[in-house]
């Protein structure tokens, strides 16, 4: 097959990218989750002052359960089609030819 | 309300702030951990999907003078604003994706300047270097400045300090995790931007009443009815931003876009490092859905402010255009969202700084210190050199944004720097890819004369002699000039020089052969989908389709 050829001209190249790839959506999903679950908690508690700044939009909660939603989105995509192992050096590369999950998260 | 600027801030909207610093300065030394070559610390090693890329390629657009300057030419101008979106970006992203992707990423240059060398000659190559580090430093400054500039209103930091602090925050993460850093945190920042932005326009529609409410209101206030058509009146210039539709078709549209969208390594950059030629294609075609829709959160904004905010539009102090972001928050946002906002919009700033200085220090390193000054060592020594043009580029950005404060509008000053610098390269480029008679001496004369017709244009409009009515008209005619030279130049000493063989234009040039669309593909990239003239065909429909409720 030749993309496979094409595609083990670098091991090295690609098992660092694979585990880049693997944090990338990481760090968003934790950070949204992160930030969603502060906001909100703060939202579910918002005074009248924050409500009336607002217009009456329980801002924080929505703008925060979003976040939440956003953020778990990003790690379920991770956990769903994870990125190549980047320690193991025959396996990088056969979810790939497999043709397994979404090609676009590599 | 005293009217000032100053946000409330409290411990939670700082709590917010500080766990974002945190984040990014995390993923600068997880990535660094990740860099064994040159390739990795300046393309990422060619690794990352087209959805990475492509939110990186609109991130890195999307800095302070985007997000600042478009809500204020959207309290300015209105509906007409969008312009800079649907005309203005989507056609040259489209045109980058499908036309010019193939030649940059097939031929496997690394820069901008390097498509130059290869195409032309290394005289052609180090001008266009030296003037891509030039323009990245001063514009780096600007960036700078307009962080300092909001770090001052909104958080009460004296100038000087916030234009250090942002420096360092940016020489931070640049030079610990390289572009592999800067575009992953691209890819946060370009979320946590949303989330700052969006409750900014939800509240704001709150308030006045949804979309019908805005543009009743929009209708009486001083903007009028003008204020909320595109291309209604353009047959003159009877309309908000003084244009002709054939000024805004082909200077905004054509030249200046083109010029800012296919050659700003800056830009081109983050497609470069995409992992194949289809992801790469793709890049600035998925980039292109995000930025049709940027619009609600720049320009609905900026006009809701000129119908909430009393006074708004003074020519200084707190309520200029330019603020019209910064009030809305002070306003609409309860501490909590208005944290994760000012997050996002430091954020942007930062997103500004670092497409510069990441595109600076790979066009010093490769196309300046590798090419002419220190040739064949090892790829440490050129990592090494990199991490150093971060420093310097910082340190000269510094500099430069001390310039920028110099001028009263700085959405003008880089105006005129895209006008000299993109003008005439994109010009050069557009002639050198679709004919292969264009000799290499032609290429060099040509962008090395239409660099001097804009810049002297612009002098010669800053020395008064020529009398052009508004600076956007001087950029108009000086990038149009300079386009003009370009094309003459190049025609005439094309015409007594031998072209280069088309054996070495091969790959380089249109026509040729060459270029392999399909070599590397991998498993997924040949659903339909993926395909780069239906993505681009539905951005393209798509911006024509959101004209039509605004004609």
């Amino acid at each position: 097959m030749s993309d496979e050829e094409l595609l083990s001209d670098s091991e090295e190249e690609r098992r660092s990218a694979a585990a880049r790839m693997f944090d990338v959506r990481r760090v968003i999903g934790g950070l949204f989750v992160v930030y969603g679950v502060i906001v909100s908690l703060v939202g579910a508690f918002d005074g009248a002052g924050a409500l009336d700044k607002a217009q009456g939009v329980r801002i924080n909660l929505w703008a925060g359960l979003a976040m939440l939603a956003v953020g778990v989105l990003f790690l379920v995509w991770q956990w769903i089609s994870p990125a190549e192992a980047p320690a193991s050096d025959d396996s990088a590369g056969d979810a790939v030819e497999n043709g397994e999950g979404d090609a676009s998260v590599r | 309300m005293d009217g000032g600027l100053r946000l409330d801030l409290n411990w939670l909207d700082y709590t917010l702030l500080a766990l974002y610093f945190v984040t990014v300065l995390g993923v600068g030394f997880a990535a660094r951990r990740a860099i064994k070559t040159s390739v990795d610390f300046f393309l990422s090693g060619r690794s990352l999907p087209a959805w990475v890329t492509g939110l990186a390629f609109v991130s890195a657009n999307l800095g302070a003078l985007e997000i600042i300057g478009m809500a204020a030419n959207g309290a300015q101008y209105g509906i007409m604003t969008t312009h800079y979106y649907w005309i203005g970006a989507v056609p040259a992203m489209v045109f980058l994706g499908i036309v010019m992707m193939p030649f940059y990423y097939g031929s496997k240059v690394r820069s901008v300047p390097e498509y130059l060398r290869r195409r032309f000659n290394t005289k052609a190559h180090l001008l266009n270097a030296i003037t891509f580090a030039v323009a990245q430093m001063l514009i780096a400054g600007v960036n700078l400045y307009a962080l300092a500039l909001v770090l001052d209103a909104l958080l009460g930091w004296p100038l000087w300090i916030s234009i250090i602090v942002g420096a360092a925050i940016v020489l931070t993460y640049i030079s610990i995790g390289g572009l592999t850093s800067a575009i992953y945190n691209e890819v946060l920042q370009f979320f946590v931007i949303l989330a700052g932005l969006i409750p900014i326009t939800v509240i704001g529609l709150v308030k006045v009443g949804g979309i019908n409410g805005l543009f009743d209101k929009v209708r009486d206030s001083d903007l009028g009815e003008a204020g909320l058509h595109a291309w209604a009146n353009t047959g003159s210039s009877d309309n908000p931003l003084g244009a002709h539709w054939l000024g805004i078709v082909f200077g905004l549209g054509f030249v200046l876009s083109f010029g800012y969208w296919t050659t700003n390594f800056a830009e081109v950059q983050r497609a470069l490092s995409a992992r194949n030629m289809s992801a790469a294609r793709r890049t600035p075609l998925i980039a292109a859905y995000p930025k049709l829709l940027i619009p609600l959160l720049t320009v609905i904004p900026g006009m809701i402010a000129v119908v909430t905010v009393q006074g708004l539009g003074a020519d200084e102090g707190d309520l200029v255009y330019n603020n019209a972001i910064p009030l809305l928050m002070r306003d609409l946002l309860p501490n909590g969202v208005l944290g994760i906002a000012v997050t996002g919009l430091m954020a942007s700033f930062m997103a500004g700084m670092a497409a510069n200085v990441s595109g600076f220090n790979t066009v010093f390193t490769y196309d300046i210190w590798q090419t002419y000054v220190r040739k064949e060592r090892s790829d440490d020594y050129y990592i090494r050199i990199g991490r150093i043009a971060t420093i310097g580029g910082i340190v000269v950005g510094i500099g430069t944004a001390f310039i920028a404060a110099g001028f009263s509008n700085i959405m003008n000053y880089i105006q005129a720097l895209f006008s000299v610098f993109n003008a005439p390269l994109f010009a050069t480029f557009i002639v050198g890819m679709f004919w292969k008679r264009m000799t290499a001496a032609a290429g060099f004369w040509s962008l090395l004369s239409g660099t001097v017709v804009a810049l002297a244009t612009y002098l010669l409009y800053l020395g008064g002699a020529l009398p052009f009515d508004t600076d956007l008209e001087e950029s108009f005619w000086g990038a149009g000039l300079a386009f003009v030279t370009v094309l003459v130049v190049a025609f005439v000493l094309s015409r007594f020089g031998q072209p280069k063989p088309d054996s070495e234009l091969r790959g380089l040039v249109r026509g040729l052969g060459g270029v392999d669309l399909k070599g590397d593909v991998i498993a997924g990239d040949a659903a339909w989908y993926r395909s780069p003239l239906l993505l681009g065909g539905i951005a393209l429909a798509l911006s024509l389709l959101f004209y039509i409720p605004v004609w």
